[in-house]
């Protein structure tokens, strides 16, 4: 009864063409963005910002990015972490060696070394398809770290490559605070998010997701192959490049490359996969759900063990950890393979004729 | 220590020996892509769970024989589990969600293994000796190996049995077909959920073979789940649908990752095993996309 189109009409272009045609969804966004910009910040404690909320949205803009690549141009990449790693160590870089500059031009500056080098490592996606590609996007991320560690200027010397983000600020105000940094990476993610909503939805979109669908269509169709699919790499690193500023910025504060391993790589395409494949939506569910998934495993195996009267030993406790995750992860899988993001669809699709269902 | 030449030769065969252990480890991805176009990444994992069960029986005063058996017995029951309760509801869909799949299967077998046997590392003795052998030493003056030597007539054996298992019995002609085409074998009467079942017990085995030779060479702790990632340049190497390519992929590999350790290592701060075999797989695959002896694909629209 809530949410349907009856009686919204669209009289021009550009209300036909306007990123979310409902006045419902435009009422939730809305409704969402001012709780997550203003409520969020008043309400939410320390713990809630730095150990859920922060590493949530820098997962998502990940898993954002990664989807562009794999879920809408088709290209599966198995190295994510290291784009993450090319913009930690390249903003660490430009923040060091470059006095006064502003820490968002740094992110982007960041941003664009990581698609250089995403460039770089999509060119293979020319010559080779599917899962050849997708291990050899594994060159990326062990070629990187690898880099990263030995050569010293990048991590300015460091023993065993360990940087400390600076402390950085934004027109003189400090970031040094959880509720400055969330703020912070919630305004990146924001604006990146709806950039990427858009860019899905354009030419540029259209035409990943004919490469997807089959490149050889693609290409007869005149659609430039080569343009497009080292667009979607340069695109897709570009956001991972930025979240691995943030994570380094906002989250970690202290980085070793070892953080962005190959463990890391799988969480983020496990996000996409639970999510949805190319969703936009669907990297923040997925990403949700990986992230709230142990610490949930962590609050409710103890009180059980313990109502049942068996002492667990930690080791084993870790252990349980991993096997249920591995578990549900099979089970979300076989149960929804298109993700929540198809949950969410059905769901809206039985909100618009409820309560008659006929 | 021989001359240069003779050192030269000595790197390459240790090279190869080596690259015979990850063609081992690649067999069993090969085995299972090629009847069900799945890549299966627990393959890692599962030459881990091999080892630690066999490793803990042992320990636990099992005898060495019975050991093997009751550890082959629990790795087919593993496979054909996992063929029945992961991958069969699981038919048709695309095939990233299957890798997906066995990544799960990865975290979840990693947990149940250090779940049931725990975390602590374990030596592991196959009565044969990790030393240079002798006569060899004294006729040439070069350093190989008899553990090497050992691991390779393993992967010999279990090579040409696979062979033969494959061209020469009913089951294997089975096996062929349900690879070549899933909906023509069952049209002409191929049982493909038991086919299926049988190639993931092979599976089994082949990681049990691999996961003995490779806990007696690092010993058997977490870490021999990575031998999974030795494997993968191996596959593309040689072609995802290829036993042979395994094989010549994982000698191809093992030999360049030597040479280069040896020779291009020192100038570049050492380290680079851990990209080296990915960059020369993908050099190779720039000239021939599907691996040495992968199946070309024709796209047509």
């Amino acid at each position: 009864m809530l949410y349907r189109e009856a009686g919204q009409f669209r009289a021009t272009y550009a209300e036909d063409q306007q990123i979310f045609p409902l006045r419902q969804d435009r009422v939730a966004i809305g409704v969402l963005l001012v709780a997550a910009f203003i409520a969020v910040p008043l309400v939410a404690d320390q713990y809630w910002l730095s150990a859920l909320l922060i590493p949530f949205l820098i997962a998502a803009l990940a898993a954002l990015g990664l989807n562009i690549l794999t879920g809408y141009a088709g290209q599966l990449s198995l190295g994510t972490a290291a784009f993450m790693a090319i913009g930690a160590f390249a903003t660490y870089n430009f923040v060091l060696r470059v006095p006064g500059i502003p820490i968002l031009a740094a992110f982007v500056l960041a941003g664009i070394c990581a698609a250089i080098v995403g460039i770089v490592f999509g060119l293979p996606s020319l010559r080779i398809k599917g899962f050849y590609l997708a291990v050899a996007t594994l060159a990326a991320q062990f070629f990187v770290l690898w880099a990263i560690q030995r050569i010293g200027w990048i991590t300015n010397h460091s023993a065993s490559g360990v940087i400390t983000a600076q402390n950085i600020a934004i027109l003189g105000v400090p970031i040094d605070t959880p509720r400055a940094k969330y703020l912070l990476t919630l305004s990146v993610v924001a604006v990146l998010a709806l950039l990427a909503k858009n860019l899905v939805r354009s030419e540029t979109g259209r035409a990943f997701m004919a490469v997807r669908d089959m490149d050889v269509a693609a290409s007869v169709i005149g659609i430039p192959l080569m343009k497009t699919k080292l667009l979607a790499f340069a695109i897709s690193s570009f956001y991972c490049g930025v979240a691995g500023a943030l994570y380094a910025y906002t989250y970690l504060g202290t980085v070793e490359p070892e953080a962005f391993n190959l463990e890391l790589s799988f969480r983020i395409l496990f996000m996409i996969i639970i999510g949805g494949v190319g969703s936009v939506l669907g990297s923040f569910l997925g990403a949700a759900f990986i992230v709230l998934l142990p610490i949930a495993l962590n609050l409710v195996v103890p009180p059980i063990s313990e109502a049942a009267g068996i002492e667990i030993p930690h080791a084993i406790i870790s252990n349980l950890e991993l096997m249920i995750f591995g578990a549900l992860i099979i089970f979300f899988l076989i149960v929804e393979p298109l993700g929540l993001a198809r949950l969410w669809q059905i769901a809206k699709e039985k909100l618009r004729l409820w309560p008659f269902p006929h | 220590m021989g001359s240069p030449v003779s050192f030269f030769f000595e790197v390459v065969i240790s090279g190869l020996l080596a690259g015979v252990m990850y063609s081992l480890v690649a067999l069993g991805f090969v085995l299972i892509y090629k009847a069900s176009g799945v890549l299966n990444f627990a393959q890692g994992a599962m030459v881990f769970f091999a080892a630690l069960t066999f490793v803990s029986l042992v320990e636990r005063g099992v005898n060495f024989w019975l050991a093997i058996a009751i550890t082959l017995a629990v790795m087919i029951v593993l496979g054909i589990l996992t063929e029945r309760i992961v991958l069969r509801p699981l038919v048709n869909q695309p095939a990233i969600t299957l890798f997906m799949v066995t990544i799960g299967l990865t975290f979840f077998l990693e947990g149940l293994s250090q779940g049931i046997w725990g975390s602590q590392p374990h030596g592991l003795e196959l009565g044969i000796q990790d030393q240079p052998m002798q006569w060899l030493a004294d006729r040439t003056g070069m350093f190989v190996s008899q553990f090497d030597l050992f691991a390779s007539a393993v992967a010999a054996i279990l090579v040409t049995g696979l062979a033969l298992f494959f061209q020469r019995t009913r089951i294997g002609r089975a096996l062929r077909a349900v690879a070549d085409d899933h909906q023509a074998a069952l049209a002409v009467g191929i049982p493909l959920k038991q086919i299926w079942a049988i190639v993931w017990a092979v599976a089994g085995f082949v990681a049990l073979v691999a996961g003995l030779l490779w806990g007696a060479r690092t010993g058997v702790q977490y870490s021999l789940t990575f031998v999974a990632l030795k494997a993968l340049p191996v596959l593309m190497l040689g072609g995802f649908e290829s036993i042979a390519g395994a094989i010549v992929g994982g000698l191809i590999i093992g030999a360049s990752e030597k040479v280069a350790e040896v020779y291009v290592g020192p100038y570049v701060g050492g380290g680079i095993e851990s990209w080296f075999p990915y960059v020369l797989a993908l050099v190779f695959l720039l000239f021939r996309p599907e691996g040495l002896f992968g199946e070309k694909h024709i796209d047509r629209v």
